[in-house]
């Protein structure tokens, strides 16, 4: 690319970055995205969200990012589909290094890059993925129309999706490794009253088994030390998410996790650089809080550049 | 040139027998990743038009196809070179990983 300097550089295109963006050009800032994969980010997994102000019947992930990305194209997007792989201060700007050695110049940095899928790190999970173990029941659902899944986790994601996954499959099996959900009382209540759906409480996967697709799983179950077998065509696994910061170690302070460490203004340790969204250290991941933070996070960009001229 | 539909019934005829390459793109409308690469797809198709033929297969109008491969999940990409699928992609990936793919099939 040129050797232009932009006043702002947004790394992430979910909906902390997207909102970033949306105020940076509010600001009549010049502002460049860089998004690894396609716009959107985890939310494009979400069938329906039920909890963004606004949407009274709910907005599928996809739609809801279709109209965060058609309010910033009215801004012009400019848009760099590439992975960024290294953030070093130079003087008063900051350069980002992209996976094909193409480096992009800016003053100030919003980091809001999202978080991935944690995975359960067990036998067969990385061999099966794709050939019935799925972290997306929206896109891999309709593929078990009338099988027995299972789905692992105990949070909003997996209650939500292990309900989702009761319009395509006969049983839902849902193992949650403690004996009692964190998910919002009114996704407990539904899961609970559905009958496809089996709890098995206090259980953990020790394996996956399966040839060329997902014939079951192996389970353990930690109060009583007992192992068993259920035969699943499929596995979804909703543990949580685990951020991609690896590459900002010694750059920007991160909590021990790995999640980037930012004071209320989204300030990380790093003066001129920010971070917002999934990929901070907080309590609570939520759409509407990423957009908050990415709304901040530009705001704070814009004050630090006007008091550096 | 562009992104050409295909089906069960043309499957063999435009992939299986192509002379070049095919990437295809399995997916559905319910899939917000899939919605969400298709630009990249076309991209793809524009920027390789001579070198590899670019399709996609809707799984849900078309599910023999996509059965035959063992697809669980979408989106998948599969790379077909001399009617044989050669690489696999599964998930939302980005435009270089899809390149890297394809360029190592177009080497090898």
């Amino acid at each position: 690319m040129s050797d232009k300097i932009w006043d702002v550089a947004i790394i992430g295109g979910g909906p902390a970055g997207l909102t970033a963006y949306l105020y940076a050009r509010r600001a009549l800032l010049e502002a460049l995205l860089i998004e690894k994969g396609p716009i959107g980010g985890q939310v494009l997994l979400t069938d329906l969200i039920e909890n963004y102000p606004g949407f009274p019947e709910g907005i599928p992930g996809f739609e809801l990012i279709q109209k965060m990305q058609e309010q910033v194209e009215k801004y012009g997007l400019n848009l760099v589909q590439k992975k960024a792989i290294a953030l070093k201060p130079e003087g008063e700007l900051k350069e980002i290094l992209l996976e094909d050695k193409e480096v992009v110049k800016a003053r100030t940095v919003i980091l809001a890059l999202g978080a991935g899928m944690r995975k359960l790190g067990i036998p067969g999970e990385k061999e099966l993925t794709g050939k019935g173990v799925s972290y997306c029941a929206t896109c891999d659902g309709p593929f078990f129309k009338n099988q027995i899944v299972a789905v692992i986790g105990g949070g909003n994601t997996a209650l939500q999706e292990a309900l989702y996954l009761t319009k395509f499959a006969k049983k839902v099996y849902l193992i949650h490794r403690r004996d009692a959900f964190r998910a919002t009382p009114i996704l407990q209540q539904r899961v609970k009253e559905n009958p496809k759906i089996e709890i098995i409480w206090n259980t953990v996967l020790k394996e996956i088994k399966g040839k060329d697709s997902v014939e079951g799983v192996v389970t353990y179950n930690r109060q009583t030390g007992e192992e068993g077998f259920l035969e699943v065509a499929g596995v979804f696994i909703f543990i949580g998410h685990e951020p991609e910061t690896e590459w900002l170690k010694g750059v920007v302070e991160l909590d021990e996790k790995g999640f980037i460490l930012v004071n209320q203004n989204m300030e990380t340790s790093l003066k001129g650089v920010y971070a917002c969204g999934d990929c901070i250290s907080k309590p609570f991941r939520q759409i509407i809080n990423a957009c908050g933070e990415g709304a901040v996070a530009a705001l704070s960009a814009e004050k630090y550049l006007e008091s550096s001229h | 040139m562009g992104v050409k539909a295909i089906t069960d019934e043309t499957f063999e005829e435009e992939v299986l027998n192509s002379s070049i390459p095919v990437l295809v793109d399995f997916w559905a409308p319910w899939c917000g990743p899939c919605r969400a690469i298709a630009p990249i797809i076309e991209e793809l198709a524009e920027e390789l038009e001579g070198k590899v033929k670019v399709c996609k297969c809707n799984v849900d109008e078309n599910p023999i196809t996509p059965g035959k491969f063992g697809i669980r999940a979408i989106p998948t990409l599969i790379i077909f070179k001399n009617g044989e699928a050669v690489e696999s992609i599964v998930g939302a990936v980005s435009k270089a990983t899809i390149l890297n793919a394809l360029n190592k099939v177009l080497e090898g």
